[in-house]
Formats: structure tokens, C-alpha cells, sequence
């Protein structure tokens, strides 16, 4: 199969899962089991994404300046920092750190 | 300025700051896209039709390895699975009509969903989703044809620090929900599954079995109501 038309189906299927989700009627999603999940799943997912963007590279885990920077938000996000200080102190102190 | 103006524009300002720091990210993809034997207009087609970070990185990995154009080309429909569970949760958040679904389906990613989904009212969740979703597309594919045509001679942006800034944007969002224990459970529990899987799945399928836990809290944590 040539290149081209493996970006053309990768790029309508990626287009056609999205839309799946967004198209799921409400009502489906307001039994109370189902709302119980849905509240659960932004907190669910954002814990994973931070856990894999900070702790691996590849397919390994590793501790790097990007753990420093986590912390470093955390210190801010105590200290009641907004969210942009938080975003971009996290990566200055990973950058620093790196200079190092 | 009203309290409505106000919260909207924080929204605007912090979509924007996630944008920026995610969208020069396509630098990484284009100059990766390029090394592996793509062509510009191939890596920038990517960017443009697939608009899925993760599932594009795998994809061009496939490629590179020596893989073939249709292994790569399911890779990245595996790794857009998690997209179908975004919009589960922003469908009645968002509210959008059939029709304003289609173009808006394309946006959606991990940072537009994780910039709409913690927001109280329809109208602040667009707002997140749009600024994020529409920055950081036009960033994308500007810095992907960037990096597919200079390669890596722009700079690395880990030298920055960007790919610490994500992972602190992510948490930022999260933050006002730890302060209840479920959630803290949920949250570490989650994290560390997905870290148990990375060295031994493909890359998003972490992310996905965290989606799992998820669902295993809804159905064994049902007292209190869980916001």
C-alpha cells in the first residue's frame, strides 16, 4: 500500500473516532452509573497523561528535569500561582536544570 | 469587565499558553517525519489529516522501523481510540449541533479535551476547546512544515523546557479536583497503571487503561456524588 493512501485512511479514521464520541446521545450518558464514569474519566485520564508525558521516554520510565518541573508546579499550585505561571515555571525550571 | 468577560478570558489566556507550548511540538513531528523517509508534503499531510499527536509520532515510528504503510495506518487508528473516549465526555459539555460536529470533531486531542473538560458552563468549555483546539492546530502544521524542511537544525524544544510545561498544564487542570480523596485515589491509581503498562504496551494504550480505572471507580465507588 502506497504512503499516500495510508495518511488519507489513517487521517479519516482518526476524523471518524472522534466524531463517534461526540455523537454519542446525552441521554445514553445520563443513567447515573454512566455519569459516575464520565466524572471520573477527565480526573482518570490527566493523572495518565501527566504520569507519561513527566515519567517516560519511549517505552521506558525515567526520572529527568521534567519530574523537577512537575514538582516545581506543584509547589506553585500550593502557593496559588496562576496557571500560566505554573505552565511556564515548570518549564523553566526544566530548562535550567538541563543547563546545568 | 463582568465576571463572565473575565473568566472568559482567563480561559482564552491559559488555552493560549497550552497551544503555544504543545503547538511547536510539530517541529519534533516534522523533523522525526522527515529523518524517517517521509516527504514534506507527507509529514505536513499528516499533520493536517491525522491531527493526533500520538497516533502520528507511532505511525512515522512504524515507517521508520521499516514497517509497512498499513501497520502504521492502524497504529494510529489504535492510538485515536482514546480520541472517541474524549468525546464522550465533551459531547453534552460542549453541546454541539450534528452539524457543528463534524468540523469540531477534528479538534479534538488531548489539551483541547483536558482544556474544556474541567470548565463549569457550555459556554467557558468552548472557549477552552476552541482556543486550544485552533492554536494549536495552526501551531502544529506551521512547525511541522518547519521541522519536516530544516530539520532538527531549529533546536530541540526540550532545550526550553516545553515538555515540562505540558505535563504541569495537565496537572494544573487537575489540581481543584485532588482535593477530594476519591479523587486523589483515582488520580495516583490511574497514574500508576499507566506507568506499569508503558514499558510493555504500545504507546496510548496506557493512557486508554487508565480510562479503565475510570470506569472501575464509577461502578465500585458509588457513594458521595463524586465532583
Amino acid at each position: 500500500m502506497s504512503v499516500w493512501v495510508a495518511i488519507v485512511l489513517a487521517g479519516v479514521g482518526c476524523w471518524v473516532l472522534k466524531l463517534a464520541g461526540l455523537s454519542v446521545p446525552p441521554r445514553l450518558l445520563e443513567r447515573p452509573l454512566i455519569e459516575r464514569i464520565a466524572n471520573q474519566i477527565p480526573v482518570a485520564l490527566l493523572s495518565a497523561l501527566i504520569a507519561v508525558q513527566v515519567f517516560t521516554t519511549g517505552h521506558s520510565l525515567t526520572l529527568d528535569a521534567r519530574a523537577l518541573g512537575l514538582g516545581v508546579a506543584v509547589v506553585l499550585l500550593v502557593a496559588r500561582a496562576p496557571f500560566l505561571v505554573v505552565v511556564f515555571g515548570a518549564a523553566l525550571a526544566a530548562a535550567l536544570v538541563r543547563l546545568l | 469587565m463582568t465576571h463572565d468577560e473575565h473568566q472568559r478570558r482567563s480561559v482564552v489566556r491559559d488555552s493560549l499558553g497550552v497551544g503555544l507550548a504543545t503547538g511547536v511540538y510539530g517541529a519534533s513531528f516534522g523533523a522525526l517525519g522527515a529523518s524517517g523517509g517521509l516527504s514534506v508534503l507527507q509529514t505536513c499531510a499528516m499533520s493536517l489529516l491525522i491531527f493526533t499527536g500520538a497516533s502520528q509520532f507511532a505511525f512515522v515510528g512504524v515507517l521508520a522501523s521499516g514497517g509497512n504503510p498499513l501497520s502504521g495506518a492502524l497504529t494510529a487508528l489504535l492510538l485515536g481510540t482514546r480520541n472517541t473516549l474524549y468525546g464522550l465526555r465533551l459531547a453534552p459539555l460542549l453541546a454541539f449541533s450534528p452539524r457543528r460536529r463534524l468540523g469540531s470533531a477534528h479538534l479534538v486531542i488531548d489539551e483541547s479535551t483536558a482544556m474544556a473538560v474541567t470548565r463549569e458552563t457550555t459556554a467557558l468549555a468552548r472557549t477552552g476547546f476552541y482556543w486550544t483546539g485552533v492554536s494549536i492546530f495552526v501551531l502544529w502544521n506551521l512547525f511541522t512544515f518547519l521541522g519536516a524542511f530544516a530539520g532538527s537544525t531549529l533546536g530541540d524544544p526540550r532545550d526550553y523546557g516545553l515538555d515540562a510545561a505540558v505535563g504541569a498544564a495537565f496537572l494544573a487542570l487537575l489540581w481543584p479536583r485532588l482535593r477530594e480523596r476519591r479523587n486523589l485515589g483515582v488520580g495516583f491509581t490511574a497514574a500508576a497503571v499507566a506507568l506499569l503498562l508503558v514499558p510493555v504496551t504500545a504507546a496510548g494504550v496506557p493512557v486508554l487503561a487508565a480510562g479503565g480505572v475510570a470506569l472501575l471507580a464509577g461502578v465500585l465507588l458509588r457513594t458521595g456524588d463524586g465532583r
